[in-house]
């Protein structure tokens, strides 16, 4: 099969299956050996690649990205962050400068990634290079020549355009097309951002048999704003919606800020990370606790449920073969909404636990109540019991005292490598003492202390 | 002078476009074959049955090797060749290789070496220490003890007496380039393997070994590593032979690379130890006596353990003189992954051993942990007039023993302690004691974020510990344009060590840097070299090239002479020129007029480290040449409901001696500092009951991110040439600022210990669950 598109400003056409990597494409067929295999599962960055479509630049990582993935965009690569008479772009001048390479086996994707948000106007470096894992430097030299860099010209040759008229073979452009193609091929794999199933193929080795790229449904990429609620396509990605509910709900923004990286949340949909039916995903709990709806799909009949009711069983939801998440309707109000991610690593680390807590308060009292976990359970799963125990009670640290028992209830959470049993249980139920101090404004977050 | 300077990275303009050239970027001949083993599902137990029929029809698939397929040699350790490439029929651990697929790609040599049926008949793995130690499975007959002086009574006269045991996990390397070789088979039999290894003498031995020829029939390039750590000293060994052993059955060249979830699960770790103690102090808190048990975890195969565990009780006293002392190492085999080499070897965790001590004994007293660290430090180097110009003993300028003996546990004198001078320096710039105090009241008022601060030092021995391992070699060429060809032993994994080479082999002749030709390891050009790792890079391969460039210089010097009829002691190298008298020349005339006299101008150069004597047994000499010190300041805050756990603020002032280039050695200390807390916080590797190693990946075994470091970080090089006599005074940096982590982990355990009056016990790594496990004991 042949996907047409640009690289480093000259149109190619790469000839794969619709499993081939972008990564393995570069290196083994196109010879250009600079952009690295670190982990080929997209947590290391060595891959980074810079792909510019109708929407913009952005970072993704080219070991789980697949050739009809980037059909008809224009790619730029760390052999292309150079200008065409070799001038260096003043994040790679900064980086000789600041002595940002050791090994220099990250280095690529580090350019890359500094090279995109550098063009993009970004100086949230920290979390613009979440996604890049350097073993050498502790990190400091690269923020000090990503700093030495802000401000600098976006050399011309970095602006890229997007190649017209290309075909975009396996991607229907609309899910009316996506439905018809899915009732013909019910055995079929959607892939959205292919942040999980490109791990599947990398490291699984799974055939995946026919599969179509949702990405390119235009009517699945769209967020309405509908007043009292909005509406999320399935194929937003988590970058746009971490735009999207920035100001709406900046709880459930800060938990996407370190959910995956940028790379991963600009393939990353919402969709695909509910419709996976993963019990970690941070998604659910938020929307779980936001009663969010989610809209499916099956030829042409469509439905809604509710979010919390897709989770039936650790591997099992509630979604017939061909049918597809088309979107999601999530309220604008929740002004108590906290979500609170507990991992390893602060950046880029799937939760151990996941709380979102969404209470509504009136004159002190508890009147209604929606708490929900991952981590804790098969499935991402609210606290039935907890949420009764508070209900009626005054909002107070005595209340929550009491109620924390009733996690016994609802949760007999499993160890693994991320974290025992017992540590999950008693932080769930710390997360609700929280919660209750930070509503009553005491300082919780370990993240804005400053020496 | 070019020595000093802090100049780039050698290979930074290549690194940033990315130009420069891994193993896995070598362009390969078109009937390259590639390979990947076939592994283990079992911890433990023996083959009863293996169908690899479906490997051999995978599409792809050319040649399928088990352990009968072998000409020679079937071993990959660099020890005592209990190491098989592939497995004899016994298995080990988890991961171990049994056969290996030949392929005509990458990924269809992956894909096949999933389709082997094989059988096995199961015994109960040894996992952990307990189990090893029930079963008495280890390496060596016995514990290795060492003393010093009468321990026990020195601990029960004392008026104070504690006991305690931390643990503490092993680390992943996670060098960011996987393992990797090229194995290009030659004519009559020769073989040619690009490894990215900080070994290549080692590679070529083993590969000379597996395919039954002399050591001269093989030849080993590395250019660069994309990370070492450690991880590359002996776990590339498997790659390379087996590209060897496929490439001389084919005639095919052969590359491995494993992919990133085979490497961890294949290779080798840090050790994780188990050290408890028995301590008796005075009301200072000087001790009197230590008593140590090491339980070191070294996996399956001896590998490089011994050393390890060694080195890490060459560091149970770390900076501290103690007046008695005992050590009992336990080398513990165990059905995992061999533990293996990992900057610091073994000295990491035999520090954390005595600086846990120190912060229990504090607790006891209720003291500030750095007055007791201060109190039991060794005594001060005695600095005559003039320091560093002096020979290294018994000159007038030498350094002398200060009061005491200032003897370690293994009988070598600390001549160079600068720790009470750093300390002090340190303290004062980072504010330590006002920080203390604030800390304090900050956490009065904060009821669920608490703060904590420790200053922990360190000082590491440098030399490898097996004395003959301590030299190297170097090849110089200058050619008749007056360009150099720089070549010597060590090997380039990120640490600029060709970038040092070259600034010194560009001091000795006078001219810059840029004149001087970096080229890849070869062992056809220098050979029996020493792995590049203990540090010693810059040390031993620095010397080498000196004596080599000062051959070829002094021979220059003469010709250059006899022409101008000046004396050759008064012929200059500098800038660039050769100054003769009245007459100046170009460093390229020089070198012209010099071919031209028929005068050669290739030299070698040798150099092995003086002055060391060790015994390991009796536990007894002088394994280091020197000390390399330093100190860290960090501040951490944690959330007593989670453990949830950030470093705010890092202060370090570290020891390079007179550096040699002070923007590569402040890289290596910010890089080992986030690497050592990294290991003593987030890196925490996860094996279940049944031996699987579950944190494979970085999904799930988390290295320090970018804003995992301190968001204040200020590192000072204490600026003092090395009393003894190294290159240009300069001292290795390497391992030791890795060590300055053990801060973090400190500070950590002061955050914990805010929150309640008993002992916080904190265990390696403080994942946020050991620290809320820290402050539950804590409140007690």
């Amino acid at each position: 099969m042949d996907f047409a598109f640009r690289l480093n400003g000259e149109d190619r056409v790469a000839t794969g299956t619709p499993t081939t990597t972008l990564l393995d494409w570069l290196r083994e067929t196109a010879g250009l050996t600079g952009t690295k295999e670190g982990c080929n599962e997209g947590d290391c960055g060595a891959c980074t690649v810079m792909v510019t479509d109708e929407d913009g630049a952005r970072a993704l990582n080219a070991c789980i990205l697949f050739l009809p993935q980037i059909a008809g965009k224009s790619i730029r690569t760390v052999e292309g962050m150079a200008g065409p008479d070799g001038s260096l772009h003043p994040v790679q001048s900064e980086m000789i400068a600041h002595h940002g390479s050791q090994c220099g086996f990250c280095t690529p994707g580090f350019i890359v990634s500094m090279a995109t948000a550098h063009l993009n106007g970004a100086r949230d470096h920290d979390d613009q290079l979440a996604g890049n894992l350097c073993r050498c430097t502790g990190y400091a030299p690269i923020i000090r020549a990503a700093k030495a860099a802000e401000g600098t010209p976006v050399p011309a040759w970095m602006t890229d355009n997007v190649p017209k008229g290309t075909a975009t073979p396996l991607r229907p452009t609309s899910s009316d097309e996506l439905a018809e193609w899915y009732a013909t091929h019910p055995k079929g794999t959607l892939i959205a951002g292919a942040t999980d199933v490109g791990l599947w193929v990398t490291k699984d080795f799974r055939e995946l048999g026919d599969v179509a790229f949702v990405a390119g449904c235009a009517d699945l990429r769209r967020i309405v704003n509908k007043g009292d609620s909005m509406h999320v396509g399935a194929a937003v990605t988590m970058t746009e919606l971490l735009t999207a509910i920035r100001d709406i709900h900046p709880s459930y923004a800060e938990l996407i800020r370190r959910y995956g990286s940028v790379q991963v949340r600009n393939a990353a949909t919402i969709g695909g990370s509910i419709a996976n039916g993963s019990p970690i995903g941070d998604n659910a709990p938020a929307l779980i606790a936001l009663d969010a709806q989610m809209h499916l799909r099956n030829g042409d009949a469509q439905r809604t449920i509710d979010v919390e009711d897709f989770f039936i069983d650790y591997g099992q939801q509630d979604r017939a073969e061909g049918e597809f998440v088309t979107g999601f309707d999530i309220t604008t109000a929740a002004p108590n909404l906290r979500c609170y991610k507990l991992s390893k690593r602060f950046d880029q680390d799937i939760s151990a636990v996941c709380g979102a807590f969404n209470l509504d308060v009136s004159d002190g009292v508890i009147t209604a109540a929606r708490i929900a976990f991952g981590g804790m359970a098969g499935t991402p799963k609210r606290a039935e019991a907890v949420e009764a125990a508070l209900i009626g009670q005054a909002f107070t640290a005595e209340a929550v005292q009491s109620a924390l028992p009733a996690f016994h209830e609802d949760f007999k959470p499993l160890s693994d490598m991320r974290a025992s049993a017992e540590y999950r249980m008693v932080t769930a139920q710390n997360m609700l003492v929280r919660y209750q101090m930070e509503l009553s404004g005491q300082a919780i977050s370990a993240l804005e202390v400053r020496a | 002078m070019s020595v000093g300077k802090p100049l780039p990275h050698d290979a930074a303009a290549l690194h940033v476009t990315g130009a420069a050239r891994y193993v896995d970027d070598i362009p390969t001949p078109a009937d390259t074959l590639h390979l990947a083993f076939g592994l283990s599902s079992v911890a433990r137990g023996s083959i009863r049955e293996m169908d690899l029929a479906k490997v051999r029809s995978h599409p792809g698939v050319v040649a399928v090797l088990t352990a009968k397929d072998l000409p020679h040699a079937n071993d990959v350790s660099p020890s005592v060749h209990d190491e098989p490439l592939l497995s004899d029929g016994a298995i080990h651990y988890k991961g171990q290789p049994i056969f290996c697929v030949a392929a005509t790609s990458h990924l269809a040599a992956r894909h096949a070496a999933r389709r082997g049926q094989i059988d096995y008949d199961q015994i109960a793995p040894i996992l952990t220490i307990d189990q090893a130690l029930d079963a008495d499975s280890r390496f060596e007959k016995g514990p290795l003890i060492w003393t010093k002086g009468d321990v026990e009574p020195a601990i029960s006269a004392a008026p104070h007496q504690l006991s305690g045991s931390i643990e503490m996990g092993g680390q992943e390397h996670f060098y960011l380039e996987g393992q990797a070789a090229l194995a290009l088979p030659q004519e009559g039999g020769d073989m040619v393997v690009h490894a990215s290894t900080q070994h290549p003498t080692e590679i070529q031995h083993k590969v000379a070994e597996a395919l039954g020829v002399p050591m001269h029939a093989v030849r080993v390039e590395t250019r660069r590593m994309g990370g070492g750590f450690g991880g590359k000293e002996s776990q590339g060994n498997a790659l390379a032979v087996a590209t060897a052993i496929v490439a001389a059955q084919t005639g095919r060249p052969c590359k491995m690379r494993y992919d990133r979830d085979d490497d961890m699960i294949i290779t080798g770790k840090r050790h994780d130890f188990r050290i408890s103690y028995t301590v008796g102090f005075d009301d200072t808190g000087r001790i009197t006596g230590v008593d140590f048990t090491q339980y070191a975890r070294c996996g399956w195969a001896q590998d490089l353990s011994l050393p390890v565990a060694d080195r890490a009780m060459l560091h149970a006293d770390n900076a501290y003189d103690l007046p008695t002392c005992r050590i009992t190492s336990h080398r513990l085999k165990t059905n995992t992954q061999s533990a293996t080499a990992f900057r610091g070897f073994g000295g990491p965790q035999g520090m954390l051993g005595i600086e846990r001590v120190m912060d229990d004994i504090a607790r006891k007293l209720g003291k500030d942990p750095l007055d007791v660290r201060r109190v039991n430090y060794y005594a001060a180097m005695e600095t005559k007039a003039e320091p560093g110009r002096g020979k290294r003993f018994g000159g007038t300028y030498s350094p002398k023993p200060a009061q005491t003996s200032n003897l370690t546990p293994y009988g070598m004198a600390v001549e160079d302690f600068i720790l009470h001078e750093m300390t002090d320096a340190l303290a004062s710039s980072a504010d330590y004691s006002a920080r203390k105090a604030a800390i304090a009241q900050w956490n009065a008022e904060n009821p669920v974020l608490k703060r904590g601060i420790a200053l922990t030092p360190v000082k590491f021995g440098i030399s490898f510990t097996l004395s003959h391992l301590n030299q190297a070699g170097a090849l110089v060429h200058v050619y008749q344009d007056g360009s150099i060809h720089l070549n010597h032993g060590g090997t380039e994994m990120g640490q600029g060590l060709f970038q040092k080479v070259a600034q010194v082999a560009a001091a000795r002749f006078g001219v810059s840097p840029e004149t001087v030709k970096i080229t890849a390891t070869d062992t056809g050009k220098v050979p029996n070299t020493s792995a590049t790792a203990a540090s010693s890079g810059s040390d031993l391969n620095g010397m080498a090239v000196a004596n080599a460039c000062d051959t070829i210089r002094d021979r220059i010097a003469s010709c250059v002479a006899e022409v101008q009829d000046v004396a050759a002691q008064d012929v200059l190298f500098d800038n660039g020129e050769v100054i003769a008298g009245n007459a100046r020349l170009s460093f390229a005339d020089a070198a012209m007029l010099a071919y031209t006299h028929r005068v050669s101008l290739s030299a070698t150069g040798f150099y092995k480290t003086p002055d060391l004597a060790w015994d390991r047994i009796k536990g007894t000499g002088r394994p280091f040449f020197y000390f390399a010190q330093g100190a860290a300041v960090t501040e951490v805050v944690i959330d007593t409901l989670t453990g949830e756990n950030r470093i705010l603020r890092t202060d370090i002032l570290h020891d390079a001696g007179a550096s040699l280039n002070p923007a590569l050695d402040i890289g290596q200390i910010e890089g080992g500092y986030v690497q050592g807390a990294g290991w003593l916080t987030t890196e925490e590797l996860v094996w279940d009951d049944e031996g699987t190693l579950r944190t494979h990946a970085p999904s799930t075994y988390k290295i320090p991110a970018c804003s995992d470091r301190p968001d204040v970080f200020n590192v000072s090089l204490w600026d003092a040439p090395n009393p003894a006599q190294t290159i240009y005074r300069s001292k290795a940096v390497g391992e030791p600022p890795f060590m300055l982590g053990m801060s973090a982990f400190f500070a950590l355990a002061d955050a914990a210990s805010a929150c309640g009056p008993h002992d916080p016990a904190l265990m390696a790594p403080a994942t946020a669950e050991a620290v809320l496990a820290a402050v539950t004991r804590a409140k007690g």
